[in-house]
């Protein structure tokens, strides 16, 4: 099907506009004083449109029939392998201690990563690699749109990319982008990310909401040369520091960058030193096409052959309150939907379809095609390629469906991106559990994730701090989530983030440095990890109280009405997120009279046992509106950051009593759920500890499983009262929204969801009958229509 | 590369593995003859004799009937779900929570889904009442068809195993 689209008339450039846009050209068009940057005396987009050539026709990168270099001189491959990488792991480790910044110096939210001349990733670092992808995709954003010709590549060069139309996640992803040449000849790029406190945005912090597009998302610059010479040049610093929030923190995160980009060009020059160019070059290349055999190796030795589909949501609750949009056509809830169907072949290769996905919308969660992919294989190197040989390999070995006009492939260059990650981390967690639908039933156990926990709530906000500074926060807390149930133990505890797995909590100390908020209590989040045989991993939550700060704002970004995970096999997804915020309290003279204060963990929500250590005239919101915009918080109010838990493994009532005995004890469940869904029979002794009686247990789990047959009914039956439901359609906006947008993209969906539930042809669900605003349903203009852009595009769309 | 005996799998399969197995089985290169042991130790298992050809989940299988040779979805209770082919969860039994009162029966008050936006779907075997899958979309939403594995190329290209006979 083709989707009916009204794109945008776009005006026409005169050519006289164009030829100053386009420098150097001669009025017929052919270049002037053409020095090429290769020894083949190809242009950069020559070469690379060599190098996609040859792996089209032969099916192997750049056509590399065998590794002439790994097999006849493997300790020379090897040397060249280990020294490269060794140096870029250095060097990420080297660098990040020159930043301030706790998201780089603490979480470790930085990467380093070399390409070949093509753009194509050799070898990365440790960190957030997902940027693998993205800075790839800008070098080849600048090779496809002729910067070796305007602007120039020179050595000494730096560029600078943060733009989220060609492949960056969200503006807070900062790269520099240094060419390496050899003698006059450009050998490779390497490129270094931090992510930065705050871009400028509307609302303070790296990630905003409320924005209804890209002119929300902050500051954004489009691989613009911002140094050479080795020197940043100054209406850069100047521009970039005042387009920001939080300059100081910029500046020590773009000498992080450069530093790391600079360590990592001397160390390929000296390679070359010792080794030679030619064996460099060849390294270079034959690389890519090692990994993009060890993916498939790796996927007939670990998974099996066959068809996967799951799914994943999260939601977009914008018709409330206090979510404040900067356009009123954002203002209505909706879902995100990502259905992935995978298909492994016979021969080993594979394809990833998320035909039926939603469409982009008028929020900063959407993603583009490279930061949906690239991410991917951040959790594939958790999982399929637990390995240090990650490169571009592994995307040549890959077919990626994004259909256009997708929530991750957007077909419009005004989208926002800014929290790409509240719909990028749930889209994902489908996948976990396709994989570990492989290495379950090939009896690779140990490898079984039920899939990674929503990332979130970031606290974000900003305002004058303790220091009087104009600043912004994001708490990083989530990059230490709760992980998913294996099938053979449970998740871990606030333990990691699908997006850095490499992340952790980072000490409270260093938060109360960064952010005007003291810790009132860090704990478990009881009962947050989803339930099973094995169960998911807790959260945890950190209650703050605003401290010494003025003109102070903060709000809410996370997953509230649903779960963007799902249990596995029979187990339960991890709980779903909600908000506690107080303000107008007391504390201030409940300190200073020494009476108690809302200390700890906010255990059971429900007894609001904060509220009971406030002053009542408190203005408290407690409720499942987990996404919000900025608030006004003042001195001694309190915000609760909960972090989200993974989701469970197999039957809860297969769970051994000690197993619940422990979880009570460690306070990760709550007794009323233990009775409730692992149906054990508990007890409390006098000093406190939880006892689970495994033989009353077993008799009470085999009347439940009586109970479970007993209330349900065969799901046919079941169908035929949902048909109805949909006849009706009767369900809320929001779950029709999304179908609708998702028919609206794909006739296979419609087609395959009338069919399931066997509706008549007529029956139909555009979105104009939804009362909604329907703003980018029909007129739509892709950033591929502005004058003298080619977009780079790496996958069937 | 790493192999394990069938007391190491068997003991994998239970959970009880020392940690220090499940490390080096997940930082080592994969053991291609681990299916078959897997098999062996699940057949063990269950308390039919049918044979098994694939395992979906922790009580459920594709199975080659011993009386006719056919392939069906099977718990391991020994309820049959139907043809191999088939989604068997359109012959499981299902309870969906779709309201407030039946989500608080499994997570603490704003803690749970708005049923709105996303109900569970619990399938559970009719015979014995296990919980075989728990779905979480929205309303309306399909009931998903997971898993087709293509058997005979697994079967006769990767694992080099012989297919079990199968009459369809």
């Amino acid at each position: 099907m083709t989707n009916e689209i009204a794109k945008v008339k776009v005006v026409s450039v005169p050519e006289s506009a164009l030829k100053l846009f386009l420098g150097s050209m001669t009025d017929n068009g052919e270049k002037s004083e053409y020095k090429s940057l290769l020894s083949s005396g190809q242009t950069l987009k020559e070469h690379r449109d060599g190098v996609l050539l040859r792996t089209k026709e032969t099916g192997k990168y750049n056509g590399i029939a065998t590794l002439d270099l790994k097999e006849n001189d493997p300790i020379r491959y090897e040397k060249l392998f280990s020294k490269l990488r060794g140096g870029l792991v250095h060097s990420r480790e080297t660098a990040k201690k020159i930043a301030a910044s706790p998201i780089v110096e603490q979480e470790g939210e930085l990467c380093f990563t070399l390409y070949n001349a093509a753009g194509d990733c050799v070898l990365t670092s440790t960190g957030i690699i997902i940027h693998v992808g993205t800075m790839g995709a800008a070098i080849k954003y600048m090779i496809e749109n002729n910067w070796e010709d305007n602007p120039g590549i020179n050595p000494g060069d730096m560029f600078t990319n943060n733009d989220c139309s060609i492949g960056n996640v969200h503006p807070c992803d900062i790269a520099t982008i240094v060419p390496i040449f050899w003698k006059e000849e450009l050998v490779g790029w390497v490129g270094g990310v931090t992510h930065v406190i705050d871009t400028g945005s509307v609302s303070p912090g790296s990630m905003s909401t409320g924005q209804a597009t890209r002119f929300g998302d902050g500051y954004q610059v489009t691989c613009r040369k911002t140094g050479i010479n080795d020197v940043p040049l100054r209406d850069w610093l100047h521009e970039s520091q005042r387009s920001t929030r939080t300059p100081k923190y910029w500046i020590l995160d773009e000498r992080t960058r450069i530093a790391g980009c600079h360590m990592i060009r001397a160390l390929v020059e000296e390679v070359i030193e010792a080794e030679s160019l030619e064996a460099y070059q060849k390294f270079a290349y034959e690389c890519i096409e090692d990994g993009r055999r060890g993916l498939l190796n790796r996927i007939k030795a670990m998974t099996i052959p066959g068809v996967y589909r799951k799914v994943a949501f999260t939601d977009v609750p914008y018709a409330h309150p206090d979510v404040v949009t900067s356009s009123p056509f954002a203002k209505l809830d909706t879902i995100m939907h990502a259905p992935a169907e995978i298909t492994i072949r016979p021969e080993g290769t594979w394809k990833l379809d998320f035909e039926g996905a939603s469409r982009w919308g008028w929020h900063s969660y959407n993603a583009n095609q490279v930061a949906f992919t690239s991410g991917i294989w951040v959790m594939l190197t958790q999982t399929l390629v637990p390995t240090e040989r990650i490169n571009d390999g592994a995307y040549y070995a890959t077919e990626f469906r994004l259909p256009k006009g997708t929530w991750m492939n957007p077909d419009d260059r005004r989208t926002g991106h800014a929290y790409a990650w509240h719909f990028l981390v749930a889209g994902w967690s489908a996948l976990w559990r396709g994989m570990s639908q492989a290495y379950f039933s090939r009896g690779y156990l140990e490898e079984v994730n039920a899939g990674n926990g929503n990332t979130s709530n970031w606290l974000q906000g900003g305002g004058i701090n303790q220091d009087g500074d104009v600043h912004a926060v994001n708490s990083f807390e989530p990059a230490a989530t709760g992980t998913g149930a294996c099938a053979i133990k449970d998740g871990l505890n606030h333990a990691a983030a699908i997006w850095n797995p490499e992340g952790d909590m980072g000490d409270i100390e260093i938060w109360e440095m960064a952010e005007p908020l003291l810790y009132m209590g860090r704990n478990v989040k009881t009962n947050s990890g989803g339930y099973g045989k094995y169960r998911g991993g807790c959260g945890f939550e950190t209650l703050r109280m605003v401290w010494k700060a003025s003109d102070w704002t903060m709000f809410f970004m996370g997953n509230g009405y649903m779960n963007s995970d799902w249990g596995f096999m029979g187990g339960y997804p991890s709980a779903t997120g909600y908000r506690f915020e107080a303000h107008g309290t007391d504390l201030k003279e409940r300190i200073a009279q020494g009476l108690a204060l809302p200390l700890g963990a906010d255990r059971v929500p429900a007894d609001c046992d904060y509220e009971s250590k406030i002053s009542e005239t408190a203005t408290v919101k407690r409720d499942q509106q987990a996404m919000t915009t900025e608030s006004l918080f003042e001195n001694y109010d309190l915000y609760l950051n909960y972090v989200r838990g993974g989701p469970g493994f197999g039957d809860a009532l297969d769970r051994e009593a000690i197993s619940v005995e422990k979880d009570l004890n460690t306070r990760a469940v709550l007794p009323e759920f233990a009775e409730k869904v692992y149906g054990a029979v508990i007890s409390l002794d006098a000093k406190g500890l939880w006892h689970v009686d495994a033989e009353k247990t077993n008799t009470r789990r085999a009347e439940m499983r009586k109970e479970r047959i007993a209330r349900s009914k065969p799901t046919r039956e079941w169908m035929k009262g949902e048909r109805e439901k949909i006849l009706k359609k009767d369900a809320s906006v929001q779950v029709r929204h999304m179908f609708a947008t998702s028919f609206g993209l794909s006739d296979k969906f419609r087609d395959d969801f009338k069919t399931f539930w066997d509706l008549p042809a007529e029956w139909e669900l555009p979105e104009s009958e939804l009362g909604v605003p329907t703003h980018g349903m029909k007129s739509r203009m892709d950033l591929s229509q502005l004058p003298d852009v080619t977009t780079v595009v790496l996958v069937e769309e | 590369m790493a192999t394990y005996t069938r007391e190491q799998v068997g003991n994998m399969v239970e959970g009880k593995l020392p940690s220090e197995a499940v490390h080096r089985m997940l930082s080592m290169p994969k053991d291609p003859e681990r299916f078959e042991i897997y098999l062996d130790v699940l057949q063990e298992k269950v308390p039919w004799k049918d044979k098994i050809i694939l395992p979906l989940g922790p009580h459920l299988y594709i199975a080659q009937s011993l009386s006719d040779k056919k392939w069906v979805t099977k718990c391991s209770c020994g309820h049959v779900f139907g043809d191999y082919r088939e989604n068997w969860k359109l012959n499981a039994l299902l309870y969906v929570r779709d309201t407030e009162e039946a989500m608080s029966e499994v997570y603490p008050k704003l803690m749970a889904p708005d049923t709105k936006w996303q109900v569970y779907r619990e399938y559970c075997c009719p015979t014995c009442g296990i919980m075989q899958d728990i779905e979480a979309p929205t309303p309306w939403y399909p009931v998903i068809h997971d898993f087709e594995p293509d058997i005979d190329a697994y079967y006769k290209e990767w694992v080099h195993l012989p297919l079990p006979e199968r009459a369809d």
